[in-house]
């Protein structure tokens, strides 16, 4: 029961990072129908901009985050009218070669500044807290609670304000919403800026966690897709749903089937259910 | 091509192809509800209707390429209904779509020897070889394809990329690849769509001599004038109902007709 | 102007161990040709059926693992390990073909993707069979020809030079064939292939198996060639590689596929001391030309003689040729 409750807590921290990294992945397919490949490298160039505030700049963990959060919003932005926007009316596979180019940058970049090795992102909270039998550290409660914290911002923009309004508006029919006088291109910028804004924030989040090094790009992005596929690809609810479930089948099968095939399962999942269901879980316009 | 069927030969007698209560719904909309018709060998059937009547949805459903939600077809006295696309033009019935598609990156030659693909049974290893086979169906192909593109007037523009001809030998085009396969039936979803006055007599043409050299024709359109002057018989379709059947002239003095498409105008 | 850029080339692969009998450049052009058989079946999935498999490293590597451990564990000679080889990856290719090529767009390149990381993670847990990350060392060369050992640098290089050949041609036979226009006709508009009686599943599947074909092929000379095999091969790393190396040379032609890996390769080389970080000029050139120029070098020289030279050959003299095949 012990190990049980361990590992549902385990499930918990990296179901909410899957699922920061993920909405992100969901927000820019449902409103532009791209398939961000790049998008795990992002997560990665976060975690590095927040490596340099902690350890270089010395501003301390939180503006850390924050400076993370804002310098990926505007890579976000240049994303988009630089690469993506110039090929909204090229073929999907293009789009899906400009993300490899842009992957390939920043890996690359990213070892230039800081090596190529894993490194040890320090944090300041790394005492153990005691529930009972149960141990967390707090810098796994801070994950949880920073996650959902962010996660019901995220929702009370996209819902409560007219700004939100308008991104629910042209995920929903882009053509619509330009007819209506939405600018279609504004929000193409403004999603991608939240979009890997949540992914540098995850990034930083378990950073200290996990170990960092340029190529965590790669083992994140399959597995965010695998979840907006279980999730329905462009649906926000969806996605977060879709975390949580790939983090608890992977504590729990890591721990009671194979922790060498740990990683295997997100990809097991996503093969078997594009096998079953060839246009994805609750696909669009069927 | 070379061969020119008469009528009687294809058929005897029964129709080339027979639709029976063919119902197509969409969630809740019924495009197309119980349909039944059937074209004769050697004839020019037109299809006709106010915008929305569900014209281009039968086509797709004759073509295969919706399935249908109830009802039956059957094409030279087989059904068809069911089958997948291809198989339904493998049994000679070819097809043009309402918006002009070609094979647009490949030249007009490739485009009408795609048409004639389904004749040649070239497979990878017969490539990989060159077996006499393909030698054979290559040049056949060829023969074929040019064939289609003089019996459409396009045969200076073999060699360019469909994409860049003018709009109008891109309509040529399209029925090229159509006629290139010999179809028995050859459905023409909305022929001179955007085409000019003069062009559309030009095409009017076409179709007739796509008649007389044995092709039976199906064809959906929107210029009531051209219908009236090239088929030998009508359906009109409203709200995914047939509401006639007959001669132009018998169609034009129908009164349900003349109601569809008056009170079709008054909306517009 | 086609025939003559292939003599040239002919002329010169050939000549080089003569003019130039450097083991390390003739290694290096070695390794570039067995990286261009691979991106000529990357070519015929994603250049000729317009299908983005991502995926493509893992058939590339069991090809490979299979003739090294054939070779090695089952003592199989090198001909024979290549050829179970080649088949041990169309007969995967057949099953994940049929499976994936039921998706479309973006989910046939997700679902590959996922497929190939799959495969690797296989690759490195099986370690009682594929040695893990240590991969498999001491992998046999082909078997000497009469005197001619293939442990030697050049008649190492001339075996690879005519596998190359091998699959160039393989490639041009279809591209120009009653097959390939089938492929690109998919590509170019499925439903008018569908209503011109092509049956469209079973045609990408014919693709799909030759592309991965290809793959496997390479994998196999690769592990005879280097003697040494690891799973990184097999990774998402090396597809998207391959991937830059056709963008550059230009999908769907015949010659971009060896002009891109020869060309990349060489500046990689040239860049020597900063070679690990070529990524940083290759990332950014990939998206200029997949903006600007998304028909490569091959595609791009095609237009530009179309543009010299619009009238071109007769049409009966021009057959069958495609637009990008004319002038590569």
């Amino acid at each position: 029961m012990h190990l049980f409750f361990q590992e549902l807590l385990n499930g918990l921290v990296v179901g909410s990072i899957y699922a920061l990294v993920a909405l992100g992945l969901a927000l820019i397919y449902g409103t532009m129908g791209v398939p961000n490949f790049a998008h795990g490298h992002l997560y990665m160039l976060g975690a590095y901009v927040a490596f340099a505030g902690v350890t270089i700049a010395h501003i301390g963990y939180w503006p850390s985050m924050l400076a993370a959060i804002v310098v990926l919003a505007l890579v976000g932005v240049l994303l988009e009218r630089l690469v993506f926007r110039p090929l909204r009316n090229a073929p999907e596979v293009n789009t899906i070669i400009a993300a490899v180019g842009v992957l390939f940058f920043l890996q690359q970049f990213a070892q230039l500044l800081f090596g190529g090795d894993y490194r040890v992102f320090p944090t300041p909270y790394d005492k153990v807290v005691h529930f009972g039998g149960l141990v967390a550290t707090q810098q796994q409660l801070i994950v949880i609670v920073a996650a959902a914290v962010l996660m019901i911002i995220l929702f009370w923009f996209l819902k409560r304000t007219l700004t939100g309004a308008t991104i629910e508006a042209v995920a929903q029919n882009r053509a619509g919403a330009a007819l209506v006088g939405i600018d279609t291109d504004r929000v193409s910028m403004m999603v991608f800026a939240i979009s890997a804004g949540l992914a540098a924030a995850a990034a930083t989040l378990i950073a200290s966690i996990n170990l960092i090094s340029p190529s965590m790009g790669f083992s994140v992005i399959l597995k965010a897709f695998a979840i907006i596929v279980l999730g329905g690809m462009g649906s926000v609810p969806g996605a977060i749903l879709g975390a949580f479930i790939l983090a608890f089948a992977e504590s729990f099968g890591g721990t009671y089937i194979s922790t060498s095939y740990q990683d295997a399962i997100a990809f097991a999942v996503l093969v078997i259910i594009l096998t079953v269901r060839p246009t994805g879980l609750f696909a669009k316009g069927t | 091509m070379s061969t020119t069927r008469s009528a009687a030969e294809a058929t005897n007698g029964a129709p080339l192809l027979d639709v029976r209560d063919v119902t197509k719904r969409f969630g809740g909309l019924v495009a197309v509800d119980s349909v039944s018709f059937s074209v004769d060998a050697g004839h020019i059937k037109a299809i006709i209707g106010p915008n929305g009547a569900g014209k281009s949805t039968l086509f797709n459903l004759i073509s295969g390429f919706y399935p249908l939600t109830s009802g039956s077809m059957s094409f030279d006295g087989e059904e068809i209904a069911g089958l997948p696309m291809h198989a339904i033009a493998r049994r000679g019935v070819a097809r043009t779509f309402q918006t002009t598609s070609l094979f647009s990156h490949l030249t007009v030659l490739d485009n009408a020897m795609m048409g004639y693909r389904m004749h040649t049974k070239s497979a990878l290893f017969d490539v990989l070889l060159r077996t006499p086979r393909t030698r054979r169906e290559e040049r056949e192909s060829r023969e074929r394809a040019f064939e289609a593109l003089r019996f459409a007037g396009i045969e200076p523009f073999a060699d360019r990329v469909a994409g860049s001809i003018p709009q109008e030998a891109q309509k040529r085009l399209a029925i090229a690849v159509a006629v290139a396969s010999d179809p028995r039936l050859v459905l023409l979803d909305e022929p001179v769509a955007g085409v000019t006055s003069e062009e559309t007599d030009a095409h009017a043409e076409l179709i007739r001599t796509m008649a007389r050299r044995g092709h039976t024709i199906c064809l959906v359109e929107h210029k009531m004038n051209l219908v009236m002057g090239l088929a030998d018989s009508i359906v009109v379709l409203h709200h995914g109902r047939k509401i006639a059947e007959g001669t132009p002239a018998q169609v034009s003095a129908d009164p349900a007709v003349i109601e569809a498409y008056l009170g079709a105008a008054s909306h517009a | 102007m086609r025939r003559a850029f292939w003599i040239a080339a002919a002329l010169v692969a050939v000549g080089v161990p003569l003019l130039h009998p450097n083991s390390y450049v003739l290694d290096v052009i070695a390794k570039a040709y067995i990286t261009a058989i691979a991106v000529y079946g990357l070519n015929v999935i994603l250049g000729y059926t317009g299908l983005l498999n991502l995926g493509h490293a893992a058939f590339f590597a069991i090809g490979a693992y299979g003739v090294a451990l054939l070779e090695k564990n089952a003592g199989w000679p090198f001909w024979p390990a290549l050829l179970a080889g080649c088949l041990g990856s169309v007969v995967l290719g057949f099953f994940v073909g049929i499976i994936s090529l039921r998706t479309r767009g973006n989910y046939f390149a997700i679902f590959t993707a996922a497929i190939g990381v799959m495969i690797s993670i296989v690759l490195t847990n099986a370690d009682k069979i594929t040695g893990g990350n240590v991969g498999i060392v001491a992998i046999p060369p082909p078997p000497n020809i009469g005197p001619v050992s293939f442990a030697d640098d050049i008649p190492k290089y001339y075996l690879v030079l005519a596998i190359l050949v091998f699959a160039v041609a393989v490639c041009a036979l279809v591209r120009n064939s009653l097959v390939g226009r089938t492929f690109v006709a998919i590509a170019d508009n499925e439903d008018l292939a569908r209503a011109t009686g092509v049956d469209v599943p079973r045609t990408k599947l014919v693709a799909f198996m030759l592309s991965t074909f290809l793959a496997g092929l390479a994998g196999g000379v690769y592990a005879a060639y280097v003697g040494f095999l690891g799973p990184d091969q097999s990774g998402l790393d090396v597809t998207f590689q391959q991937l830059l190396f056709l963008v550059v040379g230009g999908i769907g032609t015949i010659s971009g596929p060896l002009l891109g890996t020869l060309l990349l390769e060489g500046v990689s080389q040239w860049l020597q001391g900063v070679q690990q970080y070529r990524f940083i000029i290759f990332g950014p050139l990939l998206v200029v030309l997949v903006i600007f120029f998304p028909h490569g070098i091959a595609g791009g020289l095609a237009r530009l003689q179309r543009r010299i030279a619009p009238r071109g050959p007769t049409p009966s003299a021009r057959t069958a040729n495609a637009p990008e095949a004319a002038a590569s």
